[in-house]
Protein backbone atom coordinates (compact mmCIF):
# COMPACT_ATOMS: atom_id res chain seq x y z
CA UNK A 1 0.00 0.00 0.00
CA UNK A 2 2.60 2.09 1.01
CA UNK A 3 4.85 1.39 -1.61
CA UNK A 4 2.99 2.87 -4.46
CA UNK A 5 2.53 6.12 -2.96
CA UNK A 6 6.91 6.14 -3.23
CA UNK A 7 9.13 7.93 -5.30
CA UNK A 8 11.40 5.90 -7.31
CA UNK A 9 15.12 5.31 -6.25
CA UNK A 10 17.07 8.02 -7.41
CA UNK A 11 19.59 6.37 -9.95
CA UNK A 12 23.18 5.81 -8.22
CA UNK A 13 25.74 8.95 -8.81
CA UNK A 14 28.44 6.22 -10.70
CA UNK A 15 30.73 9.74 -11.54
CA UNK A 16 30.28 10.26 -7.38
CA UNK A 17 31.21 6.69 -6.32
CA UNK A 18 34.20 6.55 -9.20
CA UNK A 19 35.82 10.81 -8.06
CA UNK A 20 35.33 8.87 -3.94
CA UNK A 21 36.90 5.81 -4.98
CA UNK A 22 39.82 7.81 -6.52
CA UNK A 23 40.18 10.10 -4.06
CA UNK A 24 40.03 7.28 -1.51
CA UNK A 25 43.13 5.22 -3.40
CA UNK A 26 45.16 8.84 -3.75
CA UNK A 27 44.60 8.97 0.47
CA UNK A 28 45.93 5.68 0.62
CA UNK A 29 48.93 5.90 -2.00
CA UNK A 30 49.84 8.73 -0.06
CA UNK A 31 50.58 7.17 3.31
CA UNK A 32 51.82 4.25 1.83
CA UNK A 33 54.39 6.62 -0.40
CA UNK A 34 55.38 8.71 2.60
CA UNK A 35 56.10 5.74 4.88
CA UNK A 36 55.85 7.18 7.76
CA UNK A 37 57.17 4.64 10.57
CA UNK A 38 53.62 5.47 12.65
CA UNK A 39 54.61 2.57 14.95
CA UNK A 40 57.80 4.67 16.15
CA UNK A 41 56.06 7.08 15.92
CA UNK A 42 53.56 5.96 18.85
CA UNK A 43 56.28 4.16 20.62
CA UNK A 44 56.83 5.01 24.30
CA UNK A 45 60.19 5.62 23.74
CA UNK A 46 59.31 8.35 21.11
CA UNK A 47 56.48 9.70 23.65
CA UNK A 48 59.15 10.13 26.26
CA UNK A 49 61.23 12.39 24.15
CA UNK A 50 58.50 14.43 22.28
CA UNK A 51 57.59 14.96 26.45
CA UNK A 52 60.73 15.74 27.22
CA UNK A 53 61.13 18.26 24.25
CA UNK A 54 57.82 20.15 25.04
CA UNK A 55 58.68 19.92 29.06
CA UNK A 56 61.89 21.81 27.86
CA UNK A 57 59.47 25.06 26.46
CA UNK A 58 58.91 25.66 29.69
CA UNK A 59 58.64 27.80 32.10
CA UNK A 60 58.94 30.71 29.31
CA UNK A 61 61.73 33.18 29.46
CA UNK A 62 60.04 36.35 31.25
CA UNK A 63 63.27 38.47 32.09
CA UNK A 64 62.57 41.99 30.87
CA UNK A 65 65.73 41.89 28.75
CA UNK A 66 64.00 38.77 26.76
CA UNK A 67 60.74 40.57 26.71
CA UNK A 68 62.34 43.69 25.53
CA UNK A 69 63.84 41.92 22.73
CA UNK A 70 60.13 40.16 21.94
CA UNK A 71 58.74 43.28 22.07
CA UNK A 72 61.21 44.86 19.41
CA UNK A 73 60.87 41.76 17.11
CA UNK A 74 57.22 42.06 17.17
CA UNK A 75 57.41 45.98 16.31
CA UNK A 76 60.09 44.69 13.78
CA UNK A 77 57.44 42.62 12.44
CA UNK A 78 54.78 45.40 12.18
CA UNK A 79 56.44 47.53 10.54
CA UNK A 80 57.72 45.06 8.07
CA UNK A 81 54.62 44.00 6.86
CA UNK A 82 53.40 47.63 6.66
CA UNK A 83 56.85 48.61 4.64
CA UNK A 84 55.74 45.74 2.23
CA UNK A 85 52.41 46.26 1.70
CA UNK A 86 52.74 50.40 1.13
CA UNK A 87 55.63 49.52 -1.41
CA UNK A 88 53.65 46.94 -2.98
CA UNK A 89 49.99 49.36 -3.21
CA UNK A 90 52.31 52.14 -5.02
CA UNK A 91 53.82 49.36 -7.36
CA UNK A 92 50.22 47.83 -7.24
CA UNK A 93 48.75 51.22 -8.25
CA UNK A 94 51.50 51.30 -10.92
CA UNK A 95 51.28 48.26 -12.64
CA UNK A 96 47.48 48.48 -11.92
CA UNK A 97 47.11 51.33 -15.12
CA UNK A 98 48.15 49.46 -17.79
CA UNK A 99 46.75 45.72 -16.32
CA UNK A 100 42.85 47.57 -16.55
CA UNK A 101 43.45 48.00 -20.51
CA UNK A 102 44.02 51.56 -20.97
CA UNK A 103 46.98 51.43 -22.73
CA UNK A 104 45.94 49.51 -25.15
CA UNK A 105 46.37 45.34 -25.92
CA UNK A 106 50.15 44.48 -25.45
CA UNK A 107 50.50 46.53 -22.43
CA UNK A 108 47.53 44.96 -20.79
CA UNK A 109 48.90 41.37 -21.42
CA UNK A 110 52.17 42.47 -20.59
CA UNK A 111 51.28 43.26 -16.74
CA UNK A 112 49.01 40.65 -16.37
CA UNK A 113 52.06 38.31 -17.10
CA UNK A 114 53.86 40.40 -14.49
CA UNK A 115 51.16 40.34 -11.98
CA UNK A 116 50.60 36.83 -12.29
CA UNK A 117 54.41 36.02 -12.05
CA UNK A 118 54.80 37.94 -9.34
CA UNK A 119 51.67 36.51 -7.61
CA UNK A 120 52.11 32.49 -7.97
CA UNK A 121 55.53 32.47 -6.25
CA UNK A 122 55.10 32.41 -2.47
CA UNK A 123 56.18 34.98 -0.35
CA UNK A 124 58.86 32.35 1.45
CA UNK A 125 60.67 31.92 -1.97
CA UNK A 126 60.71 35.29 -2.40
CA UNK A 127 62.18 35.51 0.80
CA UNK A 128 65.05 33.39 0.71
CA UNK A 129 65.56 35.06 -3.24
CA UNK A 130 65.51 38.49 -1.66
CA UNK A 131 68.02 37.71 1.42
CA UNK A 132 70.58 36.88 -1.69
CA UNK A 133 69.67 39.92 -3.28
CA UNK A 134 69.57 42.39 0.37
CA UNK A 135 71.38 40.32 2.87
CA UNK A 136 69.79 38.50 5.91
CA UNK A 137 67.56 41.07 7.94
CA UNK A 138 64.00 42.67 7.43
CA UNK A 139 64.78 44.59 4.62
CA UNK A 140 64.70 41.45 2.65
CA UNK A 141 61.19 40.31 4.11
CA UNK A 142 59.72 43.77 3.51
CA UNK A 143 60.85 43.52 0.10
CA UNK A 144 59.52 39.51 -0.35
CA UNK A 145 56.06 40.91 1.12
CA UNK A 146 56.39 43.66 -1.47
CA UNK A 147 56.88 41.80 -4.31
CA UNK A 148 53.73 38.76 -3.97
CA UNK A 149 51.44 41.45 -2.34
CA UNK A 150 51.78 43.47 -5.79
CA UNK A 151 50.85 40.78 -7.92
CA UNK A 152 47.70 40.27 -5.81
CA UNK A 153 46.95 43.72 -4.80
CA UNK A 154 47.48 45.21 -9.12
CA UNK A 155 45.14 42.10 -9.78
CA UNK A 156 42.47 43.12 -7.64
CA UNK A 157 43.54 47.45 -8.48
CA UNK A 158 42.93 46.53 -11.95
CA UNK A 159 39.75 44.68 -11.45
CA UNK A 160 38.33 47.79 -9.42
CA UNK A 161 39.46 50.10 -12.23
CA UNK A 162 37.30 48.10 -14.89
CA UNK A 163 34.91 47.91 -12.66
CA UNK A 164 34.75 51.74 -12.08
CA UNK A 165 32.43 53.85 -14.70
CA UNK A 166 34.48 55.47 -17.32
CA UNK A 167 31.80 58.67 -18.45
CA UNK A 168 33.36 60.93 -16.03
CA UNK A 169 37.03 60.62 -16.79
CA UNK A 170 35.43 61.04 -20.68
CA UNK A 171 33.89 64.13 -19.69
CA UNK A 172 37.03 65.78 -18.46
CA UNK A 173 38.88 64.50 -21.54
CA UNK A 174 36.47 66.01 -23.77
CA UNK A 175 36.45 69.01 -21.89
CA UNK A 176 39.89 69.47 -22.03
CA UNK A 177 41.75 68.30 -19.04
CA UNK A 178 45.05 66.57 -19.99
CA UNK A 179 44.99 62.42 -18.98
CA UNK A 180 46.44 62.79 -15.74
CA UNK A 181 44.03 65.47 -13.73
CA UNK A 182 41.44 63.30 -16.00
CA UNK A 183 42.46 60.35 -13.85
CA UNK A 184 43.20 61.94 -10.64
CA UNK A 185 40.13 64.00 -10.33
CA UNK A 186 37.55 61.40 -12.31
CA UNK A 187 38.41 57.71 -12.15
CA UNK A 188 40.88 58.00 -8.51
CA UNK A 189 38.28 59.00 -6.76
CA UNK A 190 35.85 56.34 -7.38
CA UNK A 191 38.34 53.31 -7.16
CA UNK A 192 40.00 54.83 -4.29
CA UNK A 193 37.99 53.83 -1.07
CA UNK A 194 37.86 50.06 -2.89
CA UNK A 195 41.48 50.13 -3.49
CA UNK A 196 41.84 51.31 0.19
CA UNK A 197 39.98 48.56 1.54
CA UNK A 198 42.10 45.72 -0.64
CA UNK A 199 45.15 47.03 1.06
CA UNK A 200 44.37 46.92 4.92
CA UNK A 201 43.32 43.45 4.28
CA UNK A 202 46.41 42.59 2.39
CA UNK A 203 48.46 44.48 5.10
CA UNK A 204 46.42 42.37 7.90
CA UNK A 205 47.28 39.30 6.15
CA UNK A 206 50.96 40.53 5.82
CA UNK A 207 51.39 41.03 9.20
CA UNK A 208 51.05 37.11 10.03
CA UNK A 209 53.33 36.16 7.55
CA UNK A 210 56.06 38.84 8.13
CA UNK A 211 55.58 36.95 11.31
CA UNK A 212 57.15 33.88 10.17
CA UNK A 213 59.21 35.32 6.99
CA UNK A 214 62.41 35.41 9.54
CA UNK A 215 62.53 31.80 9.32
CA UNK A 216 64.92 31.85 5.97
CA UNK A 217 66.04 35.41 7.16
CA UNK A 218 63.32 38.17 6.44
CA UNK A 219 64.05 39.57 10.56
CA UNK A 220 61.07 39.72 13.08
CA UNK A 221 59.77 37.30 15.27
CA UNK A 222 60.43 34.14 12.86
CA UNK A 223 63.88 35.00 12.83
CA UNK A 224 64.12 35.16 16.67
CA UNK A 225 62.41 31.89 16.91
CA UNK A 226 64.06 30.19 14.82
CA UNK A 227 67.92 31.52 16.32
CA UNK A 228 66.47 30.38 19.51
CA UNK A 229 65.17 27.32 18.51
CA UNK A 230 68.24 26.43 16.57
CA UNK A 231 70.64 27.14 19.86
CA UNK A 232 68.31 24.79 21.57
CA UNK A 233 66.95 27.70 24.20
CA UNK A 234 63.46 26.35 24.09
CA UNK A 235 62.24 28.62 26.99
CA UNK A 236 63.04 31.52 25.03
CA UNK A 237 61.26 30.16 21.96
CA UNK A 238 58.52 29.88 23.91
CA UNK A 239 58.37 33.26 24.92
CA UNK A 240 58.43 34.17 21.13
CA UNK A 241 55.85 31.95 20.08
CA UNK A 242 53.69 33.44 22.76
CA UNK A 243 54.42 36.94 21.57
CA UNK A 244 53.40 35.69 18.16
CA UNK A 245 50.11 34.28 19.28
CA UNK A 246 49.24 37.65 20.69
CA UNK A 247 50.31 39.77 17.66
CA UNK A 248 48.05 37.41 15.34
CA UNK A 249 45.24 37.38 18.16
CA UNK A 250 45.13 41.34 18.32
CA UNK A 251 45.14 41.85 14.71
CA UNK A 252 42.13 39.29 14.00
CA UNK A 253 40.69 41.32 16.35
CA UNK A 254 41.18 44.71 15.53
CA UNK A 255 40.33 43.75 12.26
CA UNK A 256 37.16 42.01 12.62
CA UNK A 257 36.16 45.49 14.94
CA UNK A 258 37.17 47.47 11.80
CA UNK A 259 35.62 45.25 9.29
CA UNK A 260 31.94 46.15 10.92
CA UNK A 261 32.34 49.88 10.45
CA UNK A 262 33.86 49.57 6.61
CA UNK A 263 30.84 46.92 5.56
CA UNK A 264 30.91 45.84 2.18
CA UNK A 265 33.61 47.66 0.85
CA UNK A 266 35.89 44.90 2.33
CA UNK A 267 34.68 42.13 1.08
CA UNK B 1 45.53 79.05 -10.99
CA UNK B 2 48.94 79.06 -10.55
CA UNK B 3 49.57 82.84 -10.84
CA UNK B 4 49.79 84.61 -7.76
CA UNK B 5 46.84 86.12 -8.00
CA UNK B 6 44.86 83.01 -7.20
CA UNK B 7 46.85 81.77 -4.50
CA UNK B 8 46.02 85.23 -2.73
CA UNK B 9 42.43 84.76 -3.46
CA UNK B 10 40.95 82.89 -0.74
CA UNK B 11 37.96 81.70 -2.91
CA UNK B 12 40.44 79.71 -4.75
CA UNK B 13 42.40 78.28 -1.55
CA UNK B 14 42.20 74.73 -0.68
CA UNK B 15 40.03 74.38 2.33
CA UNK B 16 41.79 71.25 3.68
CA UNK B 17 45.21 72.57 3.68
CA UNK B 18 46.33 72.65 7.01
CA UNK B 19 44.38 69.04 8.06
CA UNK B 20 46.24 67.93 4.72
CA UNK B 21 49.45 68.79 5.73
CA UNK B 22 48.88 67.56 9.10
CA UNK B 23 47.98 64.19 7.89
CA UNK B 24 51.46 64.19 6.15
CA UNK B 25 53.39 65.27 8.80
CA UNK B 26 51.44 62.64 10.52
CA UNK B 27 52.54 60.10 8.26
CA UNK B 28 56.31 61.17 7.98
CA UNK B 29 56.18 60.70 11.39
CA UNK B 30 54.80 57.26 11.97
CA UNK B 31 57.50 56.20 8.89
CA UNK B 32 60.62 57.21 10.17
CA UNK B 33 60.74 54.82 12.93
CA UNK B 34 59.41 52.00 10.89
CA UNK B 35 61.78 52.77 8.12
CA UNK B 36 64.54 52.55 10.69
CA UNK B 37 62.98 49.36 12.31
CA UNK B 38 62.62 47.51 9.13
CA UNK B 39 66.46 48.60 8.17
CA UNK B 40 65.10 50.37 4.97
CA UNK B 41 68.17 49.98 2.40
CA UNK B 42 67.68 50.04 -0.99
CA UNK B 43 71.41 50.97 -1.55
CA UNK B 44 72.08 47.64 0.12
CA UNK B 45 70.52 45.73 -3.46
CA UNK B 46 73.11 47.61 -5.52
CA UNK B 47 76.02 47.06 -3.07
CA UNK B 48 78.68 45.01 -5.33
CA UNK B 49 78.73 42.08 -3.22
CA UNK B 50 75.33 41.38 -3.04
CA UNK B 51 74.48 42.57 -6.87
CA UNK B 52 77.37 39.55 -7.81
CA UNK B 53 75.72 37.15 -5.72
CA UNK B 54 71.95 37.49 -7.14
CA UNK B 55 73.32 38.22 -10.61
CA UNK B 56 75.49 35.12 -10.66
CA UNK B 57 72.46 33.28 -9.33
CA UNK B 58 70.04 34.77 -11.65
CA UNK B 59 71.75 34.35 -14.72
CA UNK B 60 72.31 30.51 -13.51
CA UNK B 61 68.21 30.46 -14.08
CA UNK B 62 68.85 29.89 -17.57
CA UNK B 63 68.92 26.61 -18.57
CA UNK B 64 67.50 25.30 -15.99
CA UNK B 65 68.95 21.77 -15.18
CA UNK B 66 67.47 19.10 -16.92
CA UNK B 67 69.69 16.44 -15.97
CA UNK B 68 68.37 12.79 -15.94
CA UNK B 69 69.65 12.57 -12.41
CA UNK B 70 68.16 15.91 -10.92
CA UNK B 71 64.43 15.02 -12.66
CA UNK B 72 64.35 11.90 -11.07
CA UNK B 73 65.00 13.58 -7.82
CA UNK B 74 62.37 16.20 -8.86
CA UNK B 75 60.28 13.90 -9.32
CA UNK B 76 60.48 12.16 -6.08
CA UNK B 77 59.69 15.12 -4.25
CA UNK B 78 57.08 16.35 -6.11
CA UNK B 79 55.43 13.42 -5.86
CA UNK B 80 56.20 13.81 -1.47
CA UNK B 81 54.75 17.48 -1.36
CA UNK B 82 51.31 15.71 -3.02
CA UNK B 83 51.21 13.12 -0.80
CA UNK B 84 51.90 15.43 1.89
CA UNK B 85 49.62 17.38 1.02
CA UNK B 86 46.69 14.58 0.41
CA UNK B 87 47.86 12.93 3.38
CA UNK B 88 47.80 16.36 6.24
CA UNK B 89 44.10 17.17 4.41
CA UNK B 90 43.13 13.17 5.05
CA UNK B 91 44.06 13.68 8.83
CA UNK B 92 42.32 17.75 8.86
CA UNK B 93 39.43 15.92 7.91
CA UNK B 94 39.69 13.83 11.14
CA UNK B 95 40.11 16.12 12.84
CA UNK B 96 37.58 18.96 11.75
CA UNK B 97 34.83 17.09 11.06
CA UNK B 98 34.12 15.85 14.83
CA UNK B 99 35.05 19.05 16.13
CA UNK B 100 33.17 21.05 14.00
CA UNK B 101 30.03 18.62 14.56
CA UNK B 102 30.60 19.36 18.32
CA UNK B 103 30.39 23.15 18.10
CA UNK B 104 28.02 23.89 15.19
CA UNK B 105 25.11 25.35 16.55
CA UNK B 106 22.66 24.55 14.05
CA UNK B 107 22.82 20.91 16.15
CA UNK B 108 22.46 22.59 19.41
CA UNK B 109 19.69 20.97 21.50
CA UNK B 110 19.98 23.41 24.29
CA UNK B 111 19.42 26.53 22.04
CA UNK B 112 15.91 24.47 21.53
CA UNK B 113 14.84 25.13 25.23
CA UNK B 114 16.17 24.17 28.61
CA UNK B 115 16.74 20.46 29.08
CA UNK B 116 18.91 17.89 31.09
CA UNK B 117 22.46 18.07 30.31
CA UNK B 118 22.57 21.70 29.09
CA UNK B 119 25.46 22.99 31.28
CA UNK B 120 27.76 20.06 30.43
CA UNK B 121 27.03 20.28 26.57
CA UNK B 122 27.52 24.22 26.61
CA UNK B 123 31.01 23.40 28.53
CA UNK B 124 32.23 21.13 25.99
CA UNK B 125 31.00 23.52 23.36
CA UNK B 126 33.04 25.86 24.55
CA UNK B 127 36.09 23.74 25.18
CA UNK B 128 35.62 22.52 21.44
CA UNK B 129 35.47 25.70 19.90
CA UNK B 130 38.79 27.01 21.94
CA UNK B 131 40.69 23.86 21.31
CA UNK B 132 39.75 25.27 17.55
CA UNK B 133 41.40 28.71 17.68
CA UNK B 134 44.39 26.98 18.99
CA UNK B 135 44.80 25.02 16.47
CA UNK B 136 44.51 27.36 13.71
CA UNK B 137 45.73 30.40 15.43
CA UNK B 138 49.44 29.05 15.02
CA UNK B 139 50.56 29.47 11.10
CA UNK B 140 51.88 25.59 10.12
CA UNK B 141 55.12 26.24 9.02
CA UNK B 142 55.28 26.78 12.83
CA UNK B 143 54.42 23.65 13.32
CA UNK B 144 56.43 22.16 10.61
CA UNK B 145 59.36 23.69 12.27
CA UNK B 146 58.54 22.64 15.60
CA UNK B 147 57.90 19.23 14.57
CA UNK B 148 61.45 19.38 12.85
CA UNK B 149 63.15 19.79 15.92
CA UNK B 150 61.08 17.16 17.65
CA UNK B 151 60.96 14.32 14.62
CA UNK B 152 63.90 15.22 12.37
CA UNK B 153 63.66 16.65 8.76
CA UNK B 154 61.12 14.57 6.39
CA UNK B 155 57.47 14.78 5.39
CA UNK B 156 55.87 13.45 9.10
CA UNK B 157 56.33 17.32 10.36
CA UNK B 158 54.67 18.40 7.47
CA UNK B 159 51.84 16.26 7.63
CA UNK B 160 51.06 16.65 11.03
CA UNK B 161 51.78 20.46 10.64
CA UNK B 162 49.10 20.36 8.06
CA UNK B 163 46.90 18.21 10.01
CA UNK B 164 46.99 20.60 13.00
CA UNK B 165 46.28 23.82 11.24
CA UNK B 166 43.65 22.72 8.49
CA UNK B 167 42.32 20.52 11.00
CA UNK B 168 41.04 23.73 13.00
CA UNK B 169 40.45 25.91 9.80
CA UNK B 170 38.10 22.85 8.71
CA UNK B 171 36.36 22.18 11.96
CA UNK B 172 35.73 25.76 12.45
CA UNK B 173 34.34 26.11 8.70
CA UNK B 174 32.44 23.39 8.53
CA UNK B 175 30.52 24.22 12.10
CA UNK B 176 29.76 28.14 9.60
CA UNK B 177 28.42 26.34 6.58
CA UNK B 178 25.98 24.00 8.84
CA UNK B 179 24.81 26.99 10.43
CA UNK B 180 24.50 28.60 7.24
CA UNK B 181 22.11 26.32 5.72
CA UNK B 182 18.42 25.88 5.85
CA UNK B 183 18.53 24.38 9.86
CA UNK B 184 14.76 23.68 9.71
CA UNK B 185 14.75 19.91 8.49
CA UNK B 186 17.12 19.17 11.56
CA UNK B 187 15.54 21.56 14.38
CA UNK B 188 12.27 19.33 13.11
CA UNK B 189 14.35 15.91 13.75
CA UNK B 190 15.61 17.00 16.91
CA UNK B 191 12.23 18.25 18.23
CA UNK B 192 10.84 15.08 17.59
CA UNK B 193 13.38 13.54 19.44
CA UNK B 194 16.27 12.29 17.44
CA UNK B 195 19.89 12.20 18.21
CA UNK B 196 22.09 14.49 16.89
CA UNK B 197 23.81 12.43 14.42
CA UNK B 198 20.67 11.09 12.49
CA UNK B 199 19.57 14.88 12.18
CA UNK B 200 23.34 15.63 11.19
CA UNK B 201 22.87 12.95 8.73
CA UNK B 202 18.92 13.26 7.55
CA UNK B 203 18.13 17.16 8.25
CA UNK B 204 21.23 19.16 7.38
CA UNK B 205 24.28 17.13 4.97
CA UNK B 206 21.85 16.58 2.12
CA UNK B 207 21.78 20.69 1.68
CA UNK B 208 25.12 21.37 3.01
CA UNK B 209 27.24 18.27 1.32
CA UNK B 210 28.37 19.51 -1.97
CA UNK B 211 29.69 23.04 -0.17
CA UNK B 212 31.26 20.94 2.63
CA UNK B 213 33.03 19.00 0.15
CA UNK B 214 34.09 21.75 -2.22
CA UNK B 215 35.47 23.53 0.65
CA UNK B 216 37.37 20.25 1.54
CA UNK B 217 38.84 20.04 -1.60
CA UNK B 218 39.90 24.03 -1.91
CA UNK B 219 41.45 23.42 1.08
CA UNK B 220 43.62 20.47 -0.26
CA UNK B 221 44.77 22.60 -3.14
CA UNK B 222 45.95 25.11 -0.44
CA UNK B 223 47.64 22.81 1.67
CA UNK B 224 49.98 21.59 -1.84
CA UNK B 225 50.92 25.11 -1.83
CA UNK B 226 51.72 25.38 2.14
CA UNK B 227 53.99 21.66 2.01
CA UNK B 228 55.98 23.65 -0.77
CA UNK B 229 56.57 26.20 1.68
CA UNK B 230 57.03 24.20 4.80
CA UNK B 231 59.88 22.31 2.84
CA UNK B 232 61.93 25.17 3.36
CA UNK B 233 62.08 24.47 7.52
CA UNK B 234 63.01 21.03 6.60
CA UNK B 235 59.53 19.28 6.43
CA UNK B 236 60.48 17.36 2.99
CA UNK B 237 59.21 18.08 -0.39
CA UNK B 238 59.85 20.23 -3.05
CA UNK B 239 60.59 23.01 -0.72
CA UNK B 240 63.37 21.17 0.80
CA UNK B 241 64.93 20.81 -2.59
CA UNK B 242 64.91 24.74 -3.83
CA UNK B 243 66.30 25.13 -0.11
CA UNK B 244 69.10 23.08 -0.31
CA UNK B 245 69.28 24.59 -4.34
CA UNK B 246 69.56 28.05 -3.45
CA UNK B 247 71.66 27.58 -0.42
CA UNK B 248 74.32 26.44 -2.76
CA UNK B 249 73.18 28.93 -5.28
CA UNK B 250 72.57 26.40 -7.98
CA UNK B 251 70.22 28.45 -10.47
CA UNK B 252 69.38 25.72 -13.20
CA UNK B 253 68.32 23.48 -10.27
CA UNK B 254 66.12 26.14 -8.70
CA UNK B 255 64.47 27.25 -12.05
CA UNK B 256 63.63 23.92 -12.54
CA UNK B 257 62.24 23.43 -9.29
CA UNK B 258 60.55 26.64 -9.38
CA UNK B 259 58.73 25.15 -12.79
CA UNK B 260 57.71 22.56 -11.47
CA UNK B 261 56.08 24.35 -8.60
CA UNK B 262 54.51 26.71 -11.15
CA UNK B 263 53.35 23.63 -12.81
CA UNK B 264 52.05 21.69 -9.58
CA UNK B 265 49.96 25.00 -8.39
CA UNK B 266 48.63 25.22 -11.75
CA UNK B 267 47.43 21.57 -11.89
CA UNK B 268 45.95 21.53 -8.47
CA UNK B 269 44.23 24.43 -9.15
CA UNK B 270 42.75 22.56 -12.61
CA UNK B 271 41.62 19.09 -10.29
CA UNK B 272 40.29 21.34 -7.70
CA UNK B 273 37.89 23.13 -9.91
CA UNK B 274 36.92 20.21 -11.80
CA UNK B 275 36.33 18.03 -9.06
CA UNK B 276 34.25 20.85 -7.57
CA UNK B 277 32.49 21.17 -10.56
CA UNK B 278 31.83 17.27 -10.41
CA UNK B 279 30.47 17.57 -6.77
CA UNK B 280 27.67 21.15 -7.94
Amino acid sequence: MTTKTLPPRPAPCWRCRIALLLIGTAVVASFAYLGIDYRALGSMESLRLMGKFIVEFFPPDLSPDFLAKAGTGALQTLAVSALGTVLAALAGAVLALPASGRAGWLPRHAARFALNLLRSVPELVWAALMVLAAGIGPFAGALALSLHTTGVLGRLFAEALENAPREPEQALTLSGANAVTAFSYASLPLVLPQWVAYTLYRWEMNIRMAAVLGFVGGGGLGQLLYFHLSIFQQQQAMTVLIAMFVLVTLVDFASARLRKGLGPAYA
Amino acid sequence: MSTPAAIGNPALRDPHATRRLAAWAAALAIAWPMLSLSEFKPWALFGSGNLAVIGGFLAGFFPPDGSPAFLALLFKATLETLAMATAGTALALLIGAPLGFVTTRALSISRIGPGPGRVQAGVVRQAARWLLMVLRAIPEIVWALLFVRALGLGPASGVLALAITYGGMLGKVYAEILESADTRPARALLEGGSGRLAALCYGLLPNTAQELASYTVYRWECAVRASVVMGFVGAGGLGQLMDQSMKMLNGGEASSILLVFLALVLLADLLSSALRRLLA
